[in-house]
């Protein structure tokens, strides 16, 4: 009895000890609800603590403190508190409006609470010692207001420009992380950011937990936002540059970077909608959920062999997403139609959604991330991107483009890249660098010769099926795409109208062949009746012998008898009893 | 401390030395955040400035945050403590324990800058 009260003690001390190991290996964290954010986090800010937000002016800092307190009423039914040092709250409530969140709704239903605390030094003298515990009245009073969870304080370092005691101020401060982190409320502190420094006043020495670092850089007049997780202490998290964008959902944040290589891959075919390029590709098709990059210079028909396979994944009831660069949405269809391929019945009935935008029009990272947001919103089973050579131009592209094609393929989606070769480039070489991560590499190039440019198709590559090693000659007809034989002979190989002559010229010589062969055919068969006539003849020769032999032996035998018995009549005469 | 009023509605003397400022009436407000050494001080501070200054013509009411905590945002209090000139007008704060009287009387404009 007493061994198993000893225990008892031992067993729970135990099991506590195993619970603060699990807490210290996972930290309690507080979701953000922010597209990506909170994947590159692990599950979110640090819960109950207070995170650092900087970054220079107009970077998204107070959008994303604002996107986090909404997203945790709307969407935790974590109520919020937003302090605000720089902009009243009526500026502060139409800036976000624009963003999609109302937060008027949600200040009536006592969600959330605003406090503008304005701080002007001309207005203040200074005429002794003091704190700041006004601030601390305020901050308790939003808090208890709406039972809040979260709070944000945008951004702290305008006390700095308010006060002069710097002493007093970092006393302040620090007594306030203490009482906020006391009350277990999970902070969002933006900071601008000073030169070399993180915050210009420093900020982070106060905020020890999570530092999220935003970027705004305009690289050759392409503005470009980033995001980066600083420190997170006590927890893994993604330490890249994320790109993200800010459009009227609010933030998202591109966490491609952090997916692996561990995607589902799938065995099924999907056509191309060219018979012939599915009989090339071992029959079938494309695999479901790979990416294929076809390749080619100007005109060399990528787009339509594109259009081709949207066609057919529409035709088969599953939707595809073609994102356009080059071509407005009715240029598209008014040239696809004009070879055959109907993408308005496609776009009427919905399963195809083309989405036209100029490469140059933002960086590639919002590219990236706008392509990311509509696979979202239209869930797509294939998607075409033409070209990816057009955003190449743009920036060090190759990266990023990788991460989309991973994101395409973790996603399970078809993906059609057209990329443009340069003219005189090796075809091979796709500038893009990205032919590492392509399942299928279809190159189309121009033969010239004759006085005339053809196209040729051959299929370079295709993980996990038997291609064909055969170049088709790629003819774009009213009614689509053919894929014909090229004339491969010992004249070299030939396409086009060479090819046609080729074929009449074999036409005209394989008319004569066969005009020679009948002609011997006659030949030989009057020959041959000759011989039968001949064989007839001697037939009858023989027949005629046969006869003549066979009354010759009945004469012959005829004439013998009749001596014998002439013989006999005339032994008789004579006496006939020596015979007999 | 609750809301305290104290003053003096008196006439102003006579022989007051700025005739242009014997008019005014003061309206004076001082938060504080509980009864601590500071605000205690600074109170003192005022009254005697007051009465220097502009003696029977002022009020002075104390705001307690403590007890009336949605009074610092309305009147968007910072610092404690805060004097606010209500009248006469415009609006001036002043924080601090109002220790210094030179920067008191400036703050307060009884004395120009650099006077």
């Amino acid at each position: 009895m007493t061994g198993f009260m000893n225990d008892l003690p031992a067993v729970s001390r135990a099991a506590s000890v195993e619970a603060d190991n699990a807490a210290a290996r996972s930290l309690p964290k507080c979701p953000t609800g922010i597209g990506g954010l909170d994947e590159i986090t692990f599950g979110g800010l640090p819960r109950g603590r207070p995170t650092l937000v900087c970054g220079s002016a107009g970077c998204g800092k107070t959008l994303l403190a604002m996107e986090f307190l909404v997203r945790g009423v709307t969407e935790f039914g974590e109520p919020g508190v937003y302090v605000t040092f720089e902009e009243t709250e009526e500026e502060l409530a139409q800036n976000v409006r624009s963003l999609g969140f109302d937060v008027d709704v949600l200040v009536q239903q006592g969600r959330l609470a605003f406090d503008y605390v304005h701080i002007d030094r001309r207005e203040i003298e200074e005429t002794g010692e003091y704190d700041l515990e006004g601030l601390f009245v305020r901050l308790a009073v939003a808090v208890e207001s709406v039972g809040a969870k979260r709070v944000v304080l945008d951004t702290i370092e305008a006390l700095f420009g308010g006060f002069s005691n710097m002493a007093l101020l970092r006393s302040e401060l620090r007594r306030l992380f203490r009482w906020l982190k006391d009350r277990n409320l999970t902070v969002v502190i933006t900071g601008e950011r000073g030169d070399g420094t993180l915050t210009r006043q420093g900020l982070e020495e106060y905020v020890s937990d999570c530092v999220i670092l935003l970027d705004h850089r305009v690289d050759e007049q392409i503005s470009t936002r980033r995001l980066r997780v600083v420190k997170y202490r006590g927890t893994s998290h993604g330490t890249n540059e994320y790109p993200f964008l800010i459009d009227a959902r609010g933030i998202s944040v591109l966490p491609i970077t952090s997916l692996g290589l561990d995607h589902h891959v799938s065995n099924e075919r999907v056509g191309t909608g060219i018979a012939r390029l599915d009989v090339m590709l071992g029959g079938g098709g494309f695999y479901r959920g790979s990416s294929i990059l076809v390749s080619g210079t100007a005109g060399s028909g990528k787009s339509t062999l594109a259009a081709h396979f949207a066609e057919a994944t529409c035709r088969r009831g599953e939707r595809c997403l073609y994102l356009a660069f080059e071509e407005s949405r009715d240029q598209i269809v008014r040239n696809m139609r004009s070879v055959g391929i109907d993408l308005r019945r496609c776009l009427d009935d919905g399963h195809l959604r083309i989405e036209a935008s100029r490469p140059s029009l933002y960086g590639v990272e919002l590219h990236l991330a706008q392509i990311q947001r509509l696979v979202a919103q239209s869930a797509p089973s294939a998607v075409v991107i033409d070209p990816i050579s057009n955003l190449a131009n743009t920036l060090d592209a190759s990266a990023m483009l990788l991460r989309l094609m991973d994101f395409l393929k973790t996603s399970g989606i078809t993906a059609i890249f057209t990329n443009l070769t340069a003219g005189g480039a090796a075809l091979e070489a796709t500038d893009v660098g990205v032919s590492s991560l392509i399942d299928t590499w279809i190159v189309l190039r121009d033969i010239e010769a004759g006085g005339e440019r053809n196209r040729g198709l051959y299929v370079i590559k295709s993980r996990g099926m038997q291609h064909s090693n055969q170049i088709r000659e790629f003819v774009i007809t009213p009614q689509g795409v053919q894929l014909l034989d090229v004339y491969a002979g010992p004249e070299g190989v030939l396409t086009g109208s060479l090819r046609a002559s080729q074929e009449a010229r074999e036409r005209v010589a394989a008319f004569a062949r066969e005009q020679e062969q009948q002609r011997r055919q006659r030949e030989l068969e009057s020959r041959r009746a000759v011989l039968d006539a001949q064989i007839h003849a001697l037939q009858q020769e023989a027949r005629t012998l046969d006869e003549e032999m066979g009354a010759q032996a009945r004469q012959y035998a005829l004439a013998t008898d009749t001596m014998e018995q002439d013989r006999k009549a005339a032994a008789q005469r004579r006496g006939g009893k020596e015979t007999t | 401390m609750s809301i305290e009023r104290t003053g003096n509605q008196s006439a102003p003397a006579a022989d007051d030395p700025s005739a242009e400022q014997a008019e005014e009436q003061w309206e004076l407000r001082l938060y504080t955040a509980g009864q601590t050494p500071k605000s205690i001080l600074a109170f003192n501070n005022l009254k005697r400035i007051c009465e220097e200054h502009m003696p029977g013509r002022y009020q002075i009411e104390v705001v307690d945050l403590m007890r009336n905590p949605r009074l610092a945002k309305e009147d968007q209090i910072v610092a404690i403590p805060t004097l606010v000139r209500k009248l006469p007008q415009p609006l001036r704060k002043i924080i601090g324990d109002l220790s210094d009287t030179e920067r008191t009387l400036v703050g307060l404009q009884l004395r120009s800058r650099g006077k």
